[in-house]
């Protein structure tokens, strides 16, 4: 054993998390190329329950539900992916530059933001889609706005934390460039707490981007998503319960993977 | 002994409250008097002369009445006016008021009434017919005048054995033009109460209805139900009485639950795939029926109707047997692929297109048709998406805006055929899918002239084929339509035509 070397600990909840969010991923990644059957190929076996041949059954128009479900992974994560990266980037960018210089503009960015978090997240984006119209492309914008506000606040006051450890004075005092300071000094010390926060947010956006398109915005039918799926097997519960479960569960699945990944990975650091 | 009295005391009362309800003979509890049906969109306009969308007319038909109006069977039958005579040559109405029929307001209907309510409708008031089946530019109405003062003499442009159905047009106080869109008032068995945009429209009892004892209910509230899935909902918590748009996997689900009767009956909606002919590449005659060929009009019958529509060529409901002429077989129930992918090249789309299909979101029976239609146009190479959009925007936008490529939806037909033909006409207000072509007016303008009903018939299956030949519109059929209703109501009647009646309706429980 080698007392003072900080090892990573290996706990239960980064490994189930691992594996779950894994095969989540991969079956995910792989519905973009291979599914057993078309997601949208319709055939006359309607409404059939979970057999070896329809893993997870069909749905009312016949179509192969562990197919949508694979396709609806993909998307879902995809999107949810994005909508991280986007506000991940816009929320660290922000949050350096008004945590680090202060002064007016971290006050006018912070009243920004305040006027953001103001509103509900899913009522902003939809205002957001009824302005720049539906889509997948504009749900992931919509959301990615929805969602900075957080990282900014997050980022903004690890910089704070930071602009003042005896580290970065000395950096100053040695004539090393702001930029240099910002993104080389700082940066990669907030990154235990920014990892944490990506994969709560990623949790969020998974969830929202279901909910969106529960409400039938992003996605369009005949394309599969979990939310739009689950809105359609609404109207079966009673004859065809595992319509609502596939994708209810996998939607379980993906969240509860992540939130048990992002718990390994707080415990990791520790 | 105090539990003997409470016992008694209580009885008395059950006693006086059946009694109370027999009393008026409606076989009424007495219990809450009132109903609430669930409607699928949002009111378009208060003024029964301004109303166009279907959904709002089937509610007016409680508030208002023309000087006739429709029965069950579809005949037409005396209101405002009590009888009328049709001259030799078809050219004057002679209306007789019925004696006392009175207005929300209290007031007697009058001549002068009559006369105002058919010359706004008619466009003779300000130039602008509002109904245009009445209008004087159509061979409508061209002179109203009052003989005495219970009748009045209508004479129109040209003779038209149809026409009579135009007269359901709504009487309304004389001068109120500019205050029936806020505050209507009729002489229909319901008067109105309130109206709240995107919640519904609340109507009470007329006491002084014409029609002796009619109507039972007290209250009536068209509630507007959001999405098919709420609907369900709302009917198994009781919290909608009636709901005459199922679909049949919900009919299924009620079914079972023992609390509500689920009747079919014919719909007069004529469900289709509109192609509109003046954008690129639906005007290609070519790239139309190949649309045609690719659709499978079994497949959505099966999957989305549950068997219960009826599938059509063109337009026209095949329950008006007399004018329906079968054409389904022109380009076939099933999906021909070989021969649509054929007409695509020769048309120049070898590798086909794509097409975006609106489709009001509020219709789950039409969005889901456009999930069955995307995936038959993907056999055949058109890479069609949907858009769904919101019923006020398509109203807007594509219906009255025509600006869109396709769309799928419904519209209904009256109970005269020329209706539904008359939307095809070139200059037709309703022709949203730029159809256009001189033969078809020229048929169309024969067949309003004639006045044998054989040779109407005639000019009317030839209209028929005509839309089948250039492949207007990909029509799909007429839905079945599932009603729910509660079992604590009855005496809800069917109608052929898009109307709730709800002046015959009664709480049974």
């Amino acid at each position: 054993m080698m007392p003072n070397t900080p090892s990573l600990k290996w706990n239960k909840y980064f490994l189930a998390g691992l594996i779950m969010t894994g095969l989540a991923v991969l079956l995910g990644l792989l519905g973009f190329f291979w599914t057993p059957y078309s997601p949208t190929a319709m055939s006359a076996e309607r409404f059939s329950s979970p057999t070896l041949s329809h893993l997870f059954g069909t749905d009312n128009f016949g179509r192969d539900i562990f197919s949508r479900v694979m396709q609806g992974m993909g998307t879902t994560i995809l999107i949810s992916t994005l909508v991280v990266l986007i506000s991940a980037f816009i929320g660290i960018l922000l949050g350096a530059l008004t945590g680090y210089f202060g002064g007016i503009i971290d006050e006018l960015v912070m009243r920004f933001t305040d006027a953001l978090n103001g509103f509900p997240s899913i009522l902003l984006a939809l205002v957001v889609i009824s302005v720049l119209g539906n889509g997948r492309q504009n749900l992931i914008l919509s959301l990615g706005i929805v969602f900075t506000p957080s990282y900014v606040r997050i980022v903004r006051s690890e910089y704070m934390r930071l602009r003042d450890a005896d580290y970065i004075k000395r950096a100053r005092l040695m004539g090393v460039g702001r930029l240099r300071i910002l993104f080389v000094h700082i940066l990669p010390n907030i990154l235990p707490v920014f990892w944490v926060s990506v994969m709560i947010g990623l949790n969020n956006a998974i969830l929202a981007e279901s909910g969106m398109s529960y409400l039938g915005i992003g996605v369009q039918p005949p394309d599969a998503s979990l939310g739009n799926m689950l809105s359609d097997a609404q109207g079966y519960l009673q004859s065809a319960p595992w319509y609502a479960l596939a994708p209810g569960l996998t939607i379980v699945w993906i969240v509860l993977g992540f939130s048990l990944f992002s718990e390994g990975i707080r415990r990791l650091g520790e | 002994m105090k539990k003997k009295l409470c016992g008694l005391l209580f009885t008395a009362l059950l006693t006086m409250a059946v009694l109370g309800g027999c009393a008026d003979g409606t076989g009424e509890s007495s219990g809450d008097n009132s109903s609430v049906v669930g409607i699928q969109q949002d009111i378009d306009s208060l003024d029964p002369h301004l109303a166009t969308a279907a959904g709002t007319k089937e509610i007016l038909f409680n508030i208002f009445e023309g000087l006739v109006k429709s029965d069950e069977n579809g005949n037409l039958i005396g209101a405002v006016a009590s009888d009328y005579t049709i001259s030799e040559d078809g050219l004057v109405y002679t209306f007789t008021l019925r004696e006392n029929v009175k207005f929300h307001n209290g007031n007697v209907v009058t001549a002068e009434d009559v006369k105002y309510s058919l010359e706004r409708a008619s466009g003779l008031l300000d130039g602008t017919a509002l109904i245009s089946t009445l209008g004087t530019d159509k061979g409508g109405i061209t002179s109203v005048d009052i003989l005495d003062e219970k009748t009045v003499q209508v004479t129109v442009g040209s003779a038209n054995t149809e026409l009579i159905y135009s007269f359901v047009a709504a009487i309304i106080p004389a001068g109120s033009g500019e205050e029936e869109g806020a505050d209507p008032v009729g002489t229909g068995p319901f008067s109105f109460v309130s109206y709240t945009p995107q919640v519904g429209i609340v109507v009470k009892k007329n006491p002084d209805y014409w029609q002796e004892g009619l109507p039972y209910l007290d209250e009536v509230n068209f509630k507007i139900v959001g999405s098919a899935e709420t609907a369900l909902m709302e009917l198994q918590g009781g919290t909608i009485d009636i709901y005459p748009y199922l679909t049949d996997s919900q009919a299924q689900a009620l079914k079972s639950g023992n609390t509500h009767q689920v009747i079919a009956s014919p719909s007069n909606v004529v469900q289709a795939l509109f192609l509109n002919n003046a954008v690129e590449p639906l005007d290609n005659v070519l790239v139309r029926q190949a649309i045609l060929y690719a659709l499978d009009k079994d497949q959505i019958n099966d999957f989305v109707g549950g068997g219960t529509g009826s599938l059509i060529g063109s337009a026209m409901l095949p329950t008006l047997a007399d004018y329906y002429k079968d054409l389904n077989n022109v380009y076939g129930t099933g999906a021909n692929v070989e021969k649509a992918k054929e007409l695509l090249t020769e048309a120049g789309y070898p590798n086909g297109f794509d097409l975006v299909i609106d489709i009001p979101s509020n219709y789950e029976f039409h969005m889901q048709t456009g999930e069955v239609i995307v995936e038959q146009l993907k056999a055949v190479g058109i890479n069609a998406s949907i858009n769904a959009v919101e019923w006020n925007t398509w109203l807007n936008d594509i219906y009255n805006g025509r600006q869109y490529t396709a769309t799928i939806s419904g519209v209904t037909c009256d109970q005269t055929p020329g209706y539904m033909l008359n939307r095809f006409e070139t200059t037709s207000s309703k022709n949203f899918i730029n159809y256009s072509n001189a033969e078809y007016d020229e048929v169309y303008r024969k067949a309003q002239a004639a006045l044998d009903l054989n040779e109407k018939a005639g000019y009317y299956k030839q209209l028929q084929q005509l839309l089948v030949d250039d492949a207007a519109t990909a029509f799909i059929m007429v839905p079945g339509n599932m009603t729910a209703i509660s079992n604590r109501l009855a005496g809800y009647k069917f109608y052929p035509i898009y109307v709730q009646d709800m002046s015959t309706v009664y709480v049974v429980e």
